[in-house]
């Protein structure tokens, strides 16, 4: 290995030369000084080979990644899909985050930063792997040129280019530079997936050992010199307005320096230290005006909802034959009623941002899942132009959907630090993390079905019924003012399951209650409703769960590969004394995805989830280690919400507070999982399918549905927490 | 106020003495690497060592720990990784890795006390410690190895803290 003596950077604390094992890569370790360092900022200049790859003089390969890393590997597999094409030696691979407001001036040369819905790997798989193709071609091209030999004479590996008949090399370092003046390829041949050597493999993420050792990665650990940390205290009726505030019992506080209103929501204590702010904070006289809030409840707005489900004003989002009339004309018809109840987020990192405002323009540190629109909304907040605007991308203490859109912290914090002269801190306290959160939505649905003489299923129609968080957090997607993502899961790409009449319509009923979107989006409720009404219908018919949705999916060779391969794999079936199974299937993200899980229920009704396979179809793996941790996380996160999670309203307030009553899953509860991969390639799609999401929905399902095969319950409302699995004796 | 022996350094806090030791440690001696997650002591995400225990920081006043050791993540091994946080990069336990000091330093604390933890011994140890990504199994596994290793090696292992 060559040595390391014209290193440039200092961005990164370790050489590509004593980096050893790409297991030991640590592109962050730098920071573990306390400091300021923002992730990212490489200030000193490497010539790029395409605006994606950066090569140092020794090799050191510096890959930009444009996506957030929230847990999801974003760090690790965004640069290998650039790597597998650009054939450097992955131990020289440094990642970087690309800076929000040099996408912004260089006119998105970076594509869209949005980590949301999936979207990493499948979103930028095509660009990311071109740009590698694209950044080798130029290095060969220059290595060629040198040696003035032909270029398909010339071979790329290893981050070094050899001219095969004479055995020269030529390292990717010593020809960086000069590659990064020729012209970019228009075309370039990418791999076949056979000769991938990087792609489907588990190559160890580069961002554990950071987390292992408690470096300073995240927004919340951020310091600045002249730092002052802000509590802050929004209006606890959603939807309500800060009246009036008295601070003067707070002002003489220790460490307290400012105390001051947030528009007319909220009111912040600016102190030396943040507990500082936090005591001052819950010692402040507010009046606030709950306005709309008043008279909100969750018994309220379930009677809305239910009201919507028999209303005419639905949007339709997919219609097949004539439903009603088959329905009428059906020999057997069955009906049911579900409801999904507000879910939070709780992200272990709660809400936080910093951000210095001075002289007209902004600095904000922030852990954004879109940090193109947290520099927008900072920009429209501070009434500064976007270009003034900086935002520094820190990993995030968790996403799952609650720091994407909404973007409410970064301009909380914008509107707190523009009133001082200091870098401000905001940290919510998790209380207010729960009561001022972007909640999934509640959501009621009533399905009803209807066979033939014969038994056929002839007929399904869909009703559901709750708030939009379209209307709220992306108008542009709506449909003539309709947001027919309500209806996702029951939809033409992702329903697989062949009835002859069909109908999925949503009745929007909107309310000052925050909605947005929560891991696996609509498909998390709208799977549940369906794939447990399915298992209504099997048992109606009285057939097998498992063969019934196969007899649905004859035309679906996708989506029954998985369910064969999920059956198979759990012994479906054929379970021990006391082990009973529940079944389901969700597409989205354009993956395929089923479960089997196993539970027991003991004779108090205390039920327990011993084991959940998952078969996932995301056309290619790139990691699947990786891909096996986000099914643990997927199955973790909807458990939790399965057994307890529950957001209620009471007088315009969110009842829950902390991880007491909005309890979390525990180690305790885990049950084990396993993942198995059926990848189909470009079979059926020449999109990728996401895995981040696709995990969570067919989770809630498959255990209702184990619980009424252990119980004879239909579990036709969430959490499970409220059901009393067995009558009391 | 005593002096408090943070990462093995005699210190004085300038801070209030109602200050939480999480808070104390974050804002005032710079040492982020013990997170913030709940300030009730319900997710263990400030997990640190006092006198070798496992303790939420969030709830421990700075005021009661006159006289008293603690470590934190940014010192539990003295020298190089602890192999619980060596396990911890060897299996890839952390998603988001933000609850992940608190996970190590009460997995670390636990070994101290159990050398050979069963599944139901690090179900209680482990169950105060929220993790809303599910490393659950690879915690548990990454437990298991480093109590296999050093019955293997039969060489014990101190943690820093409780020497």
């Amino acid at each position: 290995m060559h040595t390391n003596t014209t290193r440039r950077t200092f961005t990164f604390g370790i050489s590509a030369a004593t980096a050893g094992l790409a297991a030991s890569a640590h592109p962050l370790s730098s920071l573990a000084a306390p400091g300021n360092a923002p992730i990212g900022a490489n200030k000193e200049f490497t010539p790029e080979i395409t605006a994606w790859v950066k090569i140092e003089p020794d090799d050191t390969t510096i890959i930009m990644v444009a996506r957030s890393e929230m847990g999801q590997g974003n760090f690790t597999t965004l640069p290998m899909l650039v790597a597998e094409e650009l054939d450097c030696d992955w131990r020289f691979v440094r990642p970087q985050y690309v800076e929000p407001n040099e996408n912004l001036s260089r006119g998105n040369a970076w594509g869209d930063m949005t980590t949301a819905a999936s979207i990493s790997i499948r979103g930028s798989q095509s660009y990311l792997r071109k740009a590698g193709a694209q950044a080798r071609y130029m290095l060969i091209a220059e290595a060629a040129e040198r040696w003035q030999v032909p270029r398909d004479e010339c071979v790329a590996r290893d981050s070094v280019v050899t001219h095969a008949p004479t055995r020269r090399t030529l390292r990717y370092g010593e020809i960086a530079e000069a590659a990064a003046n020729r012209p970019i390829p228009a075309d370039v041949r990418l791999k076949h997936p056979d000769e991938w050597r990087l792609i489907g493999q588990s190559i160890p993420r580069v961002d554990v050992r950071d987390k292992a050792v408690g470096s300073p990665i995240y927004a919340i650990d951020v310091r600045l010199p002249d730092m002052l940390f802000a509590s802050v205290w929004a209006c606890p009726f959603l939807g309500g307005r800060l009246r009036s505030f008295d601070a003067s019992q707070v002002i003489g506080m220790p460490g307290v320096r400012h105390v001051v209103a947030v528009e007319d929501t909220a009111v912040a204590v600016l102190a030396d230290s943040w507990w500082q702010a936090k005591k001052a904070r819950d010692a402040l006289l507010i009046i606030w005006d709950p306005v709309a809030g008043k008279g909100l409840s969750t018994q309220t707005l379930r009677d809305t909802y239910r009201r919507g489900l028999d209303a005419d004003d639905a949007a339709i989002g997919r219609r097949i034959g004539d439903s009603s009339k088959a329905l009428s004309q059906a020999a057997l018809v069955v009906r049911a009623d579900y409801e999904a109840p507000y879910l939070a987020h709780t992200t272990m990192e709660p809400q936080t941002c910093t951000a210095h405002v001075r002289d007209g323009s902004a600095e904000v540190w922030a852990p954004t899942q879109d940090a193109d629109r947290t520099l927008l909304n900072v920009s429209k907040t501070l009434g500064i132009p976007a270009s003034k605007v900086i935002v520094h991308k820190h990993h995030l203490g968790g996403g799952f959907g609650r720091r994407g859109l909404a973007q409410d912290w970064a301009r909380m914090a914008a509107n707190i630090a523009r009133q001082v002269e200091r870098p401000v801190k905001m940290i919510w306290t998790r209380e207010e993390d729960i009561q001022h959160d972007y909640y999934r939505p509640m959501v009621l649905a009533r399905q009803s079905a209807g066979f033939d003489a014969a038994g056929n299923l002839i007929a399904w129609k869909v009703r559901v019924c709750g708030p939009s968080m379209l209307v709220g957090l992306s108008p542009d997607r709506l449909t003539n003012g309709q947001d027919l993502e309500m209806c996702n899961a029951f939809q033409n790409d992702d329903m697989a399951y062949r009835v002859p009449n069909f109908e999925v319509g949503y009745v929007m009923r909107n309310s000052s209650v925050p909605v947005g979107f929560w891991r696996g989006v609509n498909h998390s409720q709208n799977g549940y409703f369906r794939e447990c009404f399915i298992d209504e219908l099997a048992h109606v018919r009285d057939q097998d769960p498992y063969l019934f949705r196969r007899n649905l999916l004859s035309e679906a060779p996708r989506s029954l590969a998985v369910l064969d391969e999920v059956a198979k794999r759990a012994n479906w079936g054929r379970t021990a004394k006391g082990i009973f199974q529940g079944i389901a299937l969700v597409e989205c993200y354009n993956s395929v995805t089923a479960q089997v899980v196993d539970i027991s229920v003991d004779d108090t009704g205390q039920l327990t989830v011993h084991r959940v396979v998952c078969a996932i179809d995301a056309c290619y793996i790139v990691n699947p280690n990786i891909v096996e941790a986000q099914m643990q996380g997927a199955v973790a996160y909807a458990l939790g919400a399965v057994l307890y999670g529950e957001i209620t309203l009471q007088d315009g307030k969110v009842q829950q507070s902390n991880f007491h009553d909005y309890r979390a899953l525990r180690m305790n509860e885990m049950p084990q999982v396993e993942t198995y991969f059926v990848s189909s390639g470009d079979k059926y799609s020449k999109d990728w399918g996401g895995v981040g999401e696709p995990g969570t929905p067919p989770l809630a399902p498959a255990v209702c549905n184990a619980v009424f095969a252990a119980t004879r319950k239909r579990i036709r409302s969430l959490p499970l927490a409220n059901h009393q699995l067995r009558s009391p004796q | 106020m005593t002096d408090i022996t943070i990462n093995g350094i005699p210190r004085r806090p300038a801070s209030e003495g109602d200050t939480p030791l999480l808070w104390y440690l974050r804002d005032e001696l710079g040492l982020t690497g013990t997170r913030f997650g709940c300030g009730a002591g319900l997710c263990g995400c400030c997990t640190v060592h006092v006198d070798g225990k496992a303790v939420r920081s969030c709830l421990k006043r700075i005021e009661e720990l006159g006289g008293s050791n603690v470590t934190t993540i940014e010192q539990l091994s003295a020298n190089g990784l602890h192999p619980l946080q060596q396990a911890w990069i060897d299996l890839e336990v952390p998603q988001c890795g933000y609850c992940q000091s608190g996970q190590i330093m009460q997995a670390a604390a636990l070994l101290s006390e159990n050398p050979d933890p069963s599944d139901a011994d690090i179900d209680a140890a482990m169950s105060g410690n929220i993790c809303r990504c599910g490393t659950y199994p690879r915690i548990r596994a990454a437990i298991k190895r480093v109590a296999k290793l050093q019955i293997k090696s039969s060489a014990s292992f101190t943690p820093n803290s409780a020497k």
